[in-house]
């Protein structure tokens, strides 16, 4: 059994192996009873600083990686780019630099361009959290829906079957999802317009569905991703499919979808919601949606994949 | 060089329930007490004592918690090994109670520190009592004291005292190993 990472970054799933998910979720475990109790903090890294550098916008994950390091009382300092001197075209590097310089131990950074957390652990001498890097992978993110999934269904993957659903060409968690829940074992389906859907994905080892019927009789966790327009060309452009009418018909989750199955299934979505798109208001707020958990469950992730990875950094 | 046997199974568990029979006179039907097992091997003592004190009194309610004290240690990142967590599992409340601090050897008194801040995350307990199986007297770096103890064990540096549970090796023995 594992008692240390195989790496020194998190920059994908790709890079992880069953034992370190598995050391993840053991030690995920104990924080998120640490986070349920009257006082949820623990000194472990008070001396670690965390520098959380968003050249993205994000409110949950950066909200949850905020919280985590806080929880265990690390120091931790705050990048937007919005708000930074990015705007004036200083590069990443350079400001990666000067933050470093300001002492930081660990950098927990989401930036739109795919590779952006692999090109900066090579650069500078720090530990790296990848919080999204463009459409490439969101590594926490699909390690607390594994978790998640985990909690719901047991910890034995194989033979799990999970339908990942929706905007699958934009998505870094898809990517990340299928990497981690192959890991363990478990068998993977994607379903969207075939717009939606990445040539050869079959090579990850992945069935592929057009339809969303298919994949909801098959599967036992359906995780319904966001729609993200944002990706498709400029705000609000509906580029790869008709409208969001037609999508929201065609693949949205209804509650009469859901029990018209013969089985109950586990619904997943690693938010924001578009209510009335991917799923309806119903589903979201019904009993078979792990949505809150999800969210619960991504404080206690984080706080032990920076646990773990500062356990490995040398005391000065 | 062979390990001196401290403690046998008979004198095992006679410390044992001498120790019980302690606990009763001094917080007799445990109805504002709870005892706290120091994960990882404190736990077996204190639910050694747990049964015992079922045994003696058994319509007596004993409240007995896992506490693990790891992500408060003082020595994170400065060991080779890393520091990987137990689970704790306390389904009372410990506010207001008075608690017994269980673990089976009291070395440094490091884990005993890390021990009360850890169970402050839970409450502010009225008393804080601590029972060990073993005091190695001599070799604290806390002013930290117990108030129960199974067998005081005069050691010097590079002697190492092995407590032996049956729940992990099958015997229940203790023992004194010498490296130099």
């Amino acid at each position: 059994m594992n008692e240390q990472l195989s790496v020194e970054h998190l920059i994908g799933i790709k890079g992880l192996t069953k034992s370190d998910i598995e050391l993840i979720f053991r030690t995920a475990d104990e924080f998120k009873e640490v986070i349920n109790r009257p006082i949820k903090k623990v000194p472990s890294l008070r001396d670690i600083t965390v520098a959380n550098l968003f050249f993205e916008n994000s409110t949950r994950t950066r909200l949850s990686f905020e919280l985590a390091e806080k929880r265990l009382s690390a120091d931790v300092v705050n990048f937007s780019a919005s708000s930074s001197s990015v705007k004036k075209g200083e590069t990443l590097i350079d400001t990666v630099n000067n933050i470093l310089a300001m002492k930081v131990d660990m950098v927990v950074m989401r930036h739109p361009d795919p590779g952006a957390a692999l090109f900066l652990s090579k650069q500078v001498n720090t530990r790296i959290v990848n919080a999204g890097d463009g459409t490439h992978e969101h590594p926490t993110q699909a390690l607390l829906d594994a978790y998640s999934m985990r909690e719901r269904l047991g910890p034995n993957f194989k033979g799990r079957k999970v339908a990942i659903v929706g905007d699958i060409t934009h998505s870094r968690v898809a990517l990340s999802n299928i990497y981690c829940l192959k890991t363990l074992g478990a068998e993977v389906m994607v379903c969207g317009p075939s717009t939606l859907i990445p040539k050869h994905i079959e090579a990850l080892g992945v069935k592929v569905s057009n339809n969303l019927d298919e994949a909801l009789n098959w599967c036992d966790v359906a995780n319904m991703l966001r729609i993200q327009l944002e990706r498709q060309g400029g705000d609000d452009d509906v580029a790869f499919f008709p409208s969001i009418r037609e999508y929201s018909a065609q693949y949205g989750l209804t509650l009469e979808k859901l029990k018209s199955l013969e089985k109950e299934i586990v619904v997943m979505h690693p938010g924001p919601i578009n209510r009335g798109v991917e799923i309806t208001s119903e589903v979201a707020d019904s009993d078979q949606a792990i949505i809150l958990d999800q969210v619960e469950n991504g404080v206690a992730v984080r706080m032990a994949v920076l646990y773990l990875l500062a356990s490995q950094i040398e005391r000065n | 060089m062979r390990p001196t046997k401290l403690i046998d199974e008979i004198q095992f568990q006679l410390i044992i329930d001498r120790l019980a029979h302690e606990l009763i006179e001094n917080h007799r039907d445990f109805s504002n007490s709870v005892i706290l097992g120091l994960q990882p091997r404190g736990i077996y003592l204190a639910h050694r004592i747990e049964a015992k004190l079922k045994e003696i009194a058994p319509k007596t309610d004993i409240r007995c918690g896992d506490l693990d004290v790891t992500f408060f240690r003082d020595d994170f990142r400065r060991r080779e090994k890393p520091l990987n967590p137990n689970a704790t599992k306390i389904d009372f409340i410990i506010e207001d109670q008075r608690i017994i601090l269980v673990d089976d050897v009291l070395y440094t008194g490091r884990t005993i520190r890390s021990g009360l801040d850890a169970m402050l995350s839970y409450g502010r307990p009225r008393s804080v009592e601590l029972l060990v199986m073993i005091d190695r007297r001599f070799s604290r770096e806390l002013p930290i004291e117990p108030k129960y103890v199974g067998r005081a064990v005069d050691s010097i540096e590079g002697q190492r005292v092995n407590v032996q549970w049956k729940e992990v090796t099958g015997k229940d023995l203790v023992e004194l190993h010498t490296t130099l």
